[in-house]
């Protein structure tokens, strides 16, 4: 493919990603500060996240699985993933944690569980979509281009 | 030590127990030109610093303390940590760094991802210079370069006589209207432990020593704050 066909489709990706809620202006922030003295920037933080998802969601399954759950080792677990989800920019990972830890706030383990399940969906889909936009930018790198700017979800 | 030059020689130490939060500020600092060190723990931190228990608590009740520098094997210019750590939490290190002689003079900086109005100014009025709501971002870390440079020219100024002084050092920071002084004034007045709530001193309007971009609220993401 074209290099500005390439761009192009990494555009509209992205613009699909922050319209849906998937992104937000943090990952920009993330995009600012790679450059040719740190190329895979994003890449690296991005795979240190799904490294640290993957821990957090074992660890919250197993916390909810025992007979008596402890509802603050739980919202602990939660904090960290609502810190590193918001820190990569993955808005709607992050805003179930946030109603995640209301949960545990109100010791409703029912609820809990639920949010649980939802939290593991909204990651595994911006996984994909972020091992996606990831191909895309690696894509353009190999035809030697340079990665769009997303100044205007900044 | 001459007076501050080219960014490289601002170090600063970072503070956090995410790796993922690590590898972000580390990459803020040094793109803004920074040395910067790394640590997971409040008390990895200070022994980063030098900071030693018993040396501390000694030289606290002398009127002239030792060189500042007398403990640290690396200069750091500036300490920026996350608040919500296991173990020691950043305002504990914030304080335990203010309680010390050698260490009170360094800049602190707070993150947070909670927006919690009580936690902001607890964390002022122990001294920190800035707040910034997590995620950080590189507007933040271009606010840090008063404060170090502040430090490169005022260092030596340690022993001399607090009423020669001038305020130069005083600054003005607002939050709703009020005018909270930094503690960076306690930390030139004598070694008392009047860390306590001396907001009556804070109330002072300070119209010496304002640099024009102090002037506007400096919290990130901050809009109300309730008292």
């Amino acid at each position: 493919m074209e290099v500005d066909q390439l761009q192009r489709s990494f555009l509209e990706y992205s613009r699909l990603l922050f319209h849906e809620g998937f992104l937000d202006g943090q990952f920009s922030q993330l995009q600012l500060l790679q450059d040719e003295s740190n190329p895979d920037f994003v890449l690296e933080v991005v795979s240190l996240f799904f490294e640290d998802s993957e821990r957090l969601l074992n660890d919250l399954t197993i916390a909810l699985d025992q007979q008596n759950v402890d509802f603050k080792k739980l919202d602990a677990h939660v904090h960290q993933f609502k810190g590193s989800s918001s820190s990569i920019g993955a808005q709607r990972v992050k805003n179930v944690c946030i109603a995640f830890r209301n949960l545990c706030d109100e010791q409703n383990a029912e609820g809990c569980l639920r949010c649980l399940q939802q939290v593991k969906q909204e990651y595994l889909l911006v996984k994909t979509k972020l091992e996606a936009l990831l191909r895309l930018e690696q894509q353009i790198v190999a035809a030697g281009g340079a990665i769009p700017m997303l100044n205007e979800f900044c | 030590m001459g007076l501050a030059a080219a960014d490289s020689q601002f170090h600063v130490l970072a503070v956090d127990d995410s790796l993922i939060d690590r590898k972000l500020i580390e990459r803020l600092l040094k793109t803004s030109s920074y040395q910067v060190t790394t640590v997971d723990s409040g008390s990895k931190a200070l022994e980063f610093l030098g900071w030693h228990d018993e040396d501390e608590r000694n030289n606290s009740s002398e009127e002239t303390s030792v060189s500042p520098k007398n403990h640290q094997e690396v200069e750091v210019n500036l300490v920026i940590t996350d608040y919500c750590m296991p173990g020691m939490t950043g305002y504990d290190l914030l304080k335990k760094m203010k309680e010390s002689s050698s260490l009170r003079n360094i800049p602190v900086v707070i993150m947070s991802s909670e927006n919690v109005p009580s936690r902001i100014t607890r964390c002022l009025e122990e001294g920190a210079e800035e707040f910034f709501l997590k995620p950080v971002r590189l507007s933040d870390v271009n606010k840090l370069k008063p404060h170090m440079m502040r430090t490169k020219c005022c260092n030596k100024d340690d022993d001399d006589d607090i009423q020669n002084q001038k305020p130069e050092n005083l600054e003005k920071q607002e939050i709703n209207g009020e005018e909270i002084q930094t503690v960076l004034q306690l930390q030139q007045q004598q070694q008392q432990p009047s860390q306590t709530n001396n907001n009556t001193n804070k109330r002072k309007s300070m119209d010496e020593g304002l640099s024009p971009d102090r002037t506007r609220p400096r919290y990130n993401g901050l809009t109300v704050m309730s008292n």
